[in-house]
This record gives structure tokens, sequence and C-alpha cells, in this order.
């Protein structure tokens, strides 16, 4: 195993850890919380896998692939544009009905 | 050489350890506070993993925006989903008159 | 405006029963059974995609010899900048406006109301009097060395969208002058610069948009960079602040 794939299989236990935490907990800001999670996993599967050889030979690549770094960079940005926005819709709805979760319990 | 490498993997493996603990803590850890400190800090091992796999533009972005910005947003929407008992209720209060 | 005791009861009453809620959602709702077999559908799809990594070709495709076949006529010699402003500038682009559709989302949700503490301590008082103007410049030089060295529009401008947070949280208002059209122009500010020099260098003889021609393009890159930091350092902020000013 090589470090690109030990980073990727990493990046891999962190989408399912916040898959697992997005399903299971009912709390909004928790489910932010679980979707940076699976972002931040999707992002080192991404840049890990770029640092592997283009070419036999070498186990490794030498300098790492700009392009997925610049994908990457964009989507971290977007990460945070995306929170932001989820923390303001979750601010009103708690301002509204007093609730920090979904679901159909509107009536208690 | 093979030192090196071997004190590389060693580096590796405590970071991805230490990266695992903390997202796991991070959603199963009871309180939402404790939570998002962990989170933040998540944040910042994240940014060494990124120095270890080269990518240091997305490390400085990572340290100003996963550990800096995101820690602040997510802080200050749980201050305003969750006031301390008897103050800070002013800003819902606020929003029911609209 | 509304009694203590209304505002005691709703706390209460929003803050205890929501967490009860939740709690009994979290606990009561999804039975132990379920978690397991969640988590056990999840270690599958784990195992699939480790199995799909592992298998993974040797010799994988890049695209670091393209960018170095290219970087001397992109104007900047830093390869990661000279993807995001010249080679894929479309997405760059096109990232900036996801920003601003961000920020109107959350300016028509609601209202900012100050930076979620009532009164500032002594330390946030007189902190960003030192820190801000360290931050500003700091961002200015990774603006600057994102040309040649790591660093770039999108890591200052988060560093200035810090810098907001901190004046935000020292409890500083906006003046008055500033909170109708400058603020929207802010924010607007990247998107309008990236489009209109993208269009222009598309009515340049042989031009195509978003084309830097070779010689014109570390100028044309630097000047986009500036705007697009200042507006992902405002948006940034915006969004902290949570709303409308």
């Amino acid at each position: 195993m090589t470090q690109p794939v030990f980073w990727a299989l990493v990046g891999m236990a962190l989408v399912v850890i916040g898959l697992y935490g997005l399903i299971v907990h009912a709390h909004l800001l928790r489910k932010i919380l679980a979707l940076n999670v699976i972002s931040s996993g999707v992002f080192l599967v991404f840049i890990a896998l770029a640092r592997r050889a283009p070419r036999d030979g070498a186990a490794i690549s030498p300098g790492p692939d700009p392009v997925p770094q610049a994908m990457v960079l964009t989507g971290i940005v977007v990460a945070v544009a995306a929170t932001g926005l989820a923390v303001a819709l979750i601010v009103r709805l708690r301002a509204m009905t007093g609730r920090t979760t979904l679901g159909d319990e509107a009536d208690n | 050489m093979d030192a090196l490498s071997s004190i590389g993997w060693a580096l590796d493996g405590v970071l991805a350890s230490i990266l695992l603990w903390l997202a796991w803590r991070t959603l199963s850890s009871p309180a939402l506070f404790r939570a998002v400190v962990l989170f933040i800090a998540f944040g910042l091992v994240l940014a060494l993993v990124w120095a270890r796999l080269y990518a240091v533009d997305v490390a400085l972005a990572e340290v100003a925006i996963g550990a800096g910005v995101t820690g602040a947003l997510l802080l200050s929407a749980l201050a305003r989903l969750e006031p301390p008992m008897g103050r800070g209720r002013r800003g819902d209060k606020d929003d029911q008159e609209f | 405006m509304t009694p203590p005791g209304y505002r005691q009861g709703d706390g209460r009453n929003a803050g205890g029963q929501a967490e009860t809620a939740a709690g009994a959602r979290a606990r009561g709702q999804i039975p132990s059974w379920a978690r397991a077999s969640i988590a056990l559908l999840l270690l599958a799809l784990f195992g699939g995609l480790a199995l799909a990594v592992l298998s993974l070709s040797s010799p994988a495709p890049g695209l670091s010899e393209a960018v170095a076949a290219r970087i001397g006529e992109s104007g900047v010699s830093h390869p990661v900048t000279a993807v995001l402003l010249n080679f894929r500038a479309y997405d760059t682009l096109l990232e900036l406006v996801v920003l601003v559709v961000a920020m109107i989302g959350a300016w028509s949700v609601g209202t900012a109301r100050g930076c979620g503490g009532d009164t500032p301590g002594p330390l946030l008082r007189h902190l960003p009097r030192l820190l801000a103007p360290l931050m500003v410049l700091a961002a200015g030089y990774l603006l600057w060395a994102g040309a040649h060295s790591p660093g770039g529009a999108f890591q200052a401008g988060s560093l200035l969208g810090g810098v907001g947070i901190l004046l935000c949280l020292s409890g500083r208002p906006l003046p008055d002058g500033l909170l109708g059209w400058p603020l929207r122009l802010a924010a607007m500010l990247g998107v309008i610069v990236f489009a209109a020099l993208g269009a222009g260098v598309a009515a340049l003889p042989g031009g195509s948009p978003l084309g830097w021609p070779p010689d014109a393009a570390k100028a044309l890159i630097l000047s986009i960079e500036l705007a697009a930091m200042l507006s992902i350092g405002f948006i940034l902020a915006a969004l902290f602040a949570g709303g409308r000013p």
C-alpha cells in the first residue's frame, strides 16, 4: 500500500463516519457537522489519489497535481458558503418554530 | 531512506488515527459545544494532512476556512440556537416580531 | 416589550423541549437494530469503495504535465494559481457566483443582529486593533505570493473574512454610509471584475472569453484576484453576521 492509497482509504472512512452521523443525528447543527466531515473526506480522497504516479516506475508522483488542488480549493470555499447558508436557515427555523430538528412533530 | 520512510509512515498513521478519532467524537459527543470545538480541531489536523500530501495551497485554505471561519460560524450559530439560561434571548424575540 | 414571564416560558419551552425532542428522536426513534444495520450497510459501502481504490490502475492519469507544458503562457508561475485563474477560469468565476448566491440566500432569510455575543469583553474590544492590520497585511502578502508560490485569492480572502469576523465580534458597527449599495458592490466586485475582463478579452482580435493574452495575463490575473479576495472576505464575514444588515 502506498501513501496515496492509504490517505484515500482514510478519506473514505471519513465519508462513511460522516454519513452515519448524518443519518443518525436529528439536530440540524450536527447534520451540518456531518456534512462538513463528508466533504473533508471527499477532498481527502481527491487529493490523495492525485498523488499517484503519473507514469511507471515511481510509486508516488514527485510534484502534486495542481488541477485537483485547485478544484479542492474552490470546493472548500463553496463548502463554507453552504455551511453559512445552512446556519442562517437553521437560525430562522429556530426563530419561527422553536425547533432545531426537522420532522413531522410540528404540533408538540 | 528506509528509516525516513518508516518515520513518514508512523507520522501518517498517527495523523490518520487522530483525524478519524476526532471525526468520530465530533459526531458522537453528546454536547454540541464540544462537538463544534472538536470539529475545529479536526480542521487543524486536516490542514497537517494536506501539508503531508504536499497540497500547501489547500492546507493554507483549510487553516483559514476549515478551522477559522467555519468554526466561528458554527460557534455563533450555537450561541444563537441554544442560549445559556436566562440571557441572550433577545435575538429570538426580535425575530418573532417580523 | 414582551413580559419577562413570557420570555422565560418561551425559553424553557423552546430550549428544553427541543432538546428532549431531539434526544428522544435520536435515541428513541432510531432503535439500536436500525443503527446497527445502518452501520453494517455503511461498512459494506466502505468495503466496496476500498476495493475500487485498491484496484485502480498503477500509472495514474494526471494533468501535471499538461499544466507544466503551458504554464509559461499563463502569466503566473505557481501551477495552482495558473489552474484557478487561467486554465480553469470558468470554475473560479462560477464559484464566486455561488458565493454571492449563498450570501443572497442568507440575507433573504434574516437580518443580521450583531455577532452572537451581547457585549464584547476587553480582549475582543482591543485585540482587533492589533490583529486586524496585521491580518490585512498578511492577506496582501498571500495575494501577491500566489503568483509564484502557495497562496492566492482564496487564502487571502478567507483571512480577510477572519478580519471581518473579528471586527464584527468587537462590536464596531458599520458606518451608515456603507450600509446601502457599497456593501452590495463589495459582494459583487469579484464577479463583476472577473466577468467584465473575461468578456473584454473576448472582444480582442482572436480572443476568446476568459482566455487571457499571455503578455497581459499577469496584470489581469492579479486584478481579478484582488477583486475576488475582497469579495470572498466580505461574503464570508457577511455569512458570519448571518443576514441583511
